[in-house]
């Protein structure tokens, strides 16, 4: 993925289920900024909820650092995480993929709530995923 | 000893403590942190006599040279002291900047001492006072940092008493919960939650269940999930669940996360929700000039 659009706003460390809290809430706090409305708001959050939680989950915990960008208007979040790495990417975005007994429609659910979805991994050395939300 | 750039300060400190003792209660007090309104003089001077003590072990058995290290061994006394003073302090309402400079304030008694002691040895004195300085920085940084982990720690505190508060199951009617969520569910509190409601459901003998998401701002699958999995426990347990106040918003997310919510019964509203557990345990709410 290239550089993210617009300025660094924060940088969260993801070790724990709060931290994702806290990652989400920021990103939702810089989308009201630019005047999101909420159904942007609440579905890109619960996107950034999603990927936060596999990297904290799967990923033994990583990093999220949130970019915002007022002209074009957008939030970025890249997630990182130095975890297994994702073997199968197309089999992960299907629904009801999972390897610990959830769900299995974060990552699918995520790219479908965000406008924008990159993810990056390698098998062993960890996963890099990008979302955008424009308005 | 193993280095000895502060040898002339640990001779003064020994020779001379009470002059420094003295001097830098007055520099405390010539500040304004001395503070006598919260603490005693006695108290005051307790405080600071046994910080100064504890300086002499760290400086008597530590490096203070390049290589001091305020979390090394020698140094436990010292920190163990200024735990003690910043709590005691913070608890009675002093700053944090307040803090740092009653720890600085030791600064000026021992330039002073060291000024008299090596007038003609400008070279000694500037390496004296550069490398004492570093140590007393240092303890006003420690200080700081202790200030921010009780904050912390009173913060995470508060944060523990919220979960708890916020998992009430209340009786609407006989046979009827009523079970408001607020805030974020994570596994740990998702599981206090189900216990509670499993148990209460139990000892009322209840039918129906409203479990009510009005509170949550943000469903993910993690979140989808556990309530789902509350839904099926409160069946096994012959009730009935029902998810309320899902929004507009959460509907829409939910559909694109692709969360399906099965057979369980979900209502916009905790008002229409109640109404419709009530018609299932046989009861109605009618207007009195109407019946």
């Amino acid at each position: 993925m290239s550089v993210p659009e617009g300025a660094l706003v924060s940088v969260c460390v993801l070790l724990r289920d709060r931290d994702v809290l806290h990652a989400r809430r920021v990103a939702g706090q810089e989308l009201e900024k630019l005047g999101a409305r909420s159904v942007k708001k609440t579905r890109f959050v619960t996107a950034v909820s999603e990927i936060g939680r596999n990297a904290v989950m799967h990923g033994g915990g990583g990093e999220a650092r949130i970019y915002s960008q007022v002209h074009p208007p957008c939030v970025t979040v890249v997630c990182r995480d130095k975890g297994p790495g994702i073997a199968d990417v197309d089999a992960a975005l299907c629904d009801g993929f999972s390897t610990a007994g959830s769900m299995g429609r974060g990552l699918g659910g995520a790219r479908r709530l965000c406008d924008q979805m990159e993810i990056e991994t390698t098998v062993g050395k960890g996963t890099c995923v990008t979302m955008v939300a424009r308005l | 000893m193993s280095e000895t750039e502060t040898s002339t300060v640990l001779s003064i400190l020994r020779e001379r403590f009470d002059a420094i003792l003295d001097g830098w209660i007055s520099t405390q007090s010539d500040e304004g942190v001395q503070r006598t309104d919260l603490f005693s003089h006695k108290e005051g001077r307790e405080q600071t006599s046994s910080l100064l003590r504890a300086m002499i072990t760290g400086i008597a058995e530590g490096d203070t040279g390049s290589r001091f290290d305020l979390s090394s061994e020698p140094w436990t006394e010292l920190r163990t002291v200024l735990v003690d003073v910043t709590q005691e302090r913070s608890a009675r309402g002093v700053s944090p900047s307040d803090m740092a400079s009653f720890v600085l304030a030791l600064k000026g008694p021992i330039f002073f001492q060291l000024q008299e002691l090596l007038a003609d040895q400008a070279g000694e004195l500037v390496e004296e006072i550069f490398f004492i300085s570093r140590v007393i920085d240092a303890f006003a940084v420690y200080c700081t940092e202790v200030f921010i982990a009780e904050r912390d720690r009173i913060i995470e505190q508060q944060r523990d008493q919220m979960q708890e508060l916020s998992t009430p199951v209340v009786e609407l009617w006989d046979k009827v919960l009523t079970l408001p969520l607020i805030g974020t569910m994570d596994s740990a509190r998702a599981q206090e939650v189900m216990e509670n409601l499993l148990e209460t459901i139990l000892q009322r003998q209840s039918e129906v269940v409203i479990v009510d998401l009005t509170g949550v701002q943000t469903v993910d699958t993690q979140v989808a999930q556990h309530m789902l999995r509350m839904a099926s426990a409160v069946r096994l347990m012959g009730a009935e669940c029902i998810i309320s106040g899902i929004s507009p918003t959460i509907a829409q997310t939910m559909v694109q996360l692709g969360v399906d919510v099965g057979e369980v019964t979900t209502r916009s509203t905790i008002r229409t929700g109640l109404a419709d557990a009530l018609n299932r345990v046989g009861y109605e709410i009618v207007h009195k000039a109407k019946q």
